[in-house]
């Protein structure tokens, strides 16, 4: 196990490696001068001259990626025209809102998809199934902002229960975790029925339904154990959709995440700071899956062999 | 006992799931037709401001209502199709021919190719979808032409990855072995006899990533990094209504549930084509 884990945290710098590589082509292959665009459209020509200079942006490619690679490694992402400065600090002091909102969204993804797969599952073919794969069917297509506008509508505005944007206490959390949790209950919703169904055929549970066990003991015994995959599989599957979503969301509900920064520096084409967020978000990714492969074995140790 | 009760489900499920594919064919087909004769079967025209009617709610006027100065929000829905379906398709299609490329020539031919592409591939797979589209959008200018660049390159790696485990299975099977040991040449192999063999997954995964392209294109059209005002596109006819919540819901409804339905149709296609196409899997 101690093994498994070095050798997947050893992979993760690589990796990083290359995705810094493949940024500094995409965003050095930007049409349009970078050292114009952070002086501003006022700035005169001495002006751009200048920072170009200081910058270091007159100098070869190879040696910009140089410098940018030293400078990544001393955790300095290089000049944001939005701060001013180096962005990490900026950047960092909103992680904790996006986790606090991709937390809730995996914990209302479990609390939800779980209950309603097993219920499908358990009244297959009839009604409650029927309801609740129409509603998986209906939540894989429908955006995740138009469910969050759709309960802006109802919750803030008609009803007047919550709070629509910002970050104001626990109330306020309630809407953009059901804006970003609505497609992975959905897919928690109908891989927990497939397992289910598939469990409940197996021998084993058929052998303790005929030794008088009850449907509902088998199924809380002895199935619901299996239900931990199909739930680990689809964190590791949508971990993408997770951060990306959040992106949306957090526009959505002006949350004062890190996806809320990305798009500031996308407005303002302040490119080191979607360049670091960017950074982030695929550093993220690598532990999401870094912690699934993890699960998956303490769910299931005959992997560790495998 | 556990082989009959599969036996008695499976056709109930396929013919549920052929109802889907049915419907998911029909609703795009709809969508086809209005994105080719939109513009001849909208009732107004989608830029034409009507300041009598600023955030007019639905009427037998407006069928839709009008939005903030005042265009038919049923037309530019209308006209706004062949936007969207447009986006989907391109760049699904460039998707599909790139993904496919690369996933034939790294399963296929293996070595130092299929190295080179894989770590390619794994590396973009590690930014998400989502963030990956805004930073190409950002580097590229918030456009259509914008959008198919980033959702082309979205998409490449997963289709990529796809192919390529597709492809390393039919290699390893017995009549490629045979066709090889016949002396067909390697071009011929991979066109005549793996390219087929892979074909149906490919078909399938084309129409699940049109129904993602449709999401990705109206999230960053919500977030004004699609196509840009005037032009109408139902995730940022979205994003400008934003502020407008509260006065005119209206606004909100209906680009949502165009986004859905085509989305939805576009699943129900793949998912149908799933059980027709791929008869080992069992969902």
């Amino acid at each position: 196990m101690l093994r498994f884990l070095a050798i997947r945290l050893a992979l993760i710098p690589p990796v990083a490696l290359g995705v810094i590589t493949i940024l500094f082509v995409i965003f050095k292959s930007v049409p349009g001068d970078q050292a114009a665009i952070i002086a501003g459209a006022t700035a005169t020509q001495a002006e751009i001259e200048q920072i170009r200079t200081q910058l270091g942006l007159d100098k070869p490619l190879v040696e910009q990626y140089a410098r940018h690679l030293a400078g990544l490694a001393t955790g300095d992402l290089g000049y944001s025209s939005t701060f001013r400065a180096n962005p990490l600090p900026r950047i960092l002091e909103r992680v904790p809102a996006t986790l606090l909102l991709m937390a809730s969204s995996i914990l209302v993804m479990v609390l939800i998809g779980l209950p309603a797969g097993v219920a499908a599952a358990a009244w297959q073919n009839r009604w409650p199934d029927l309801a609740i794969s129409s509603a998986v069917v209906a939540l894989l297509a429908a955006p995740n902002f138009w469910l969050g506008m759709m309960l802006i509508a109802l919750l803030s505005v008609h009803l007047g229960w919550l709070p629509s944007f910002g970050f104001t206490g626990a109330l306020s959390l309630i809407m953009p975790t059901m804006a970003l949790s609505a497609r992975l209950i959905a897919l928690v919703a109908r891989m927990t029925r497939g397992v289910v169904i598939e469990e409940m055929r197996k021998d084993y549970v058929r052998t303790a339904l005929a030794k008088g066990l009850d449907r509902r003991a088998a199924l809380s015994r002895h199935v619901l154990r299996n239900a931990m995959i199909p739930i680990v599989t689809v964190i590791g599957l949508q971990a993408g959709f997770l951060l990306g979503g959040s992106v949306v969301v957090e526009r959505l509900f002006a949350w004062p995440g890190v996806g809320d920064l990305l798009l500031t520096g996308v407005s303002v084409r302040d490119y080191n700071l979607v360049q670091g967020v960017t950074l982030l978000f695929v550093v993220g990714f690598l532990l999401i899956n870094l912690a699934v492969e993890i699960l998956y074995v303490v769910i299931n140790p005959r992997l560790c062999h495998g | 006992m556990a082989e009959a009760t599969a036996g008695v489900a499976a056709p109930r499920r396929r013919r549920r799931r052929s109802l889907f594919f049915a419907i998911g064919a029909s609703l795009l087909a709809l969508f086809v037709f209005l994105a080719a004769f939109g513009p001849l079967i909208a009732p107004y025209d989608p830029y034409a401001q009507d300041l009598l009617a600023l955030l007019d709610p639905p009427s037998a006027a407006h069928w839709l209502g009008a939005d903030q100065v005042g265009r038919d929000i049923l037309s530019r829905l209308i006209v706004g199709t062949r936007t969207t379906l447009m986006i989907a398709l391109v760049s699904v299609a460039l998707a599909g021919v790139m993904g496919v490329a690369l996933g034939l020539v790294a399963g296929y031919f293996g070595g130092a190719a299929d190295r080179a592409i894989t770590i390619f591939i794994d590396l973009l797979l590690t930014v998400p979808n989502l963030v990956l589209a805004i930073a190409i959008v950002s580097a590229v200018g918030a456009s259509a032409v914008g959008l198919i660049v980033a959702i082309t390159a979205s998409f490449v790696p997963p289709l990529a990855r796809l192919v390529r485990g597709r492809v390393m299975e039919v290699r390893e099977e017995d009549f490629v072995s045979a066709v090889r040991t016949i002396g067909m040449s390697r071009a011929r192999i991979l066109v005549r006899h793996v390219l087929p063999n892979a074909a149906s997954v490919i078909v399938i995964e084309l129409s699940l990533l049109a129904g993602q392209a449709v999401l990705v294109a109206s999230a960053l059209g919500f977030l004004g990094l699609g196509v840009q005002p005037p032009d109408p596109e139902w995730g940022a006819m979205l994003g400008a209504s934003r502020e407008l919540l509260s006065v005119a819901p209206h606004l909100v409804i209906a680009p949502g549930l165009a986004i859905t339905l085509l989305v939805f149709a576009f699943n129900m296609l793949g998912d149908g084509l799933r059980d027709k196409l791929d008869p080992n899997f069992s969902g």
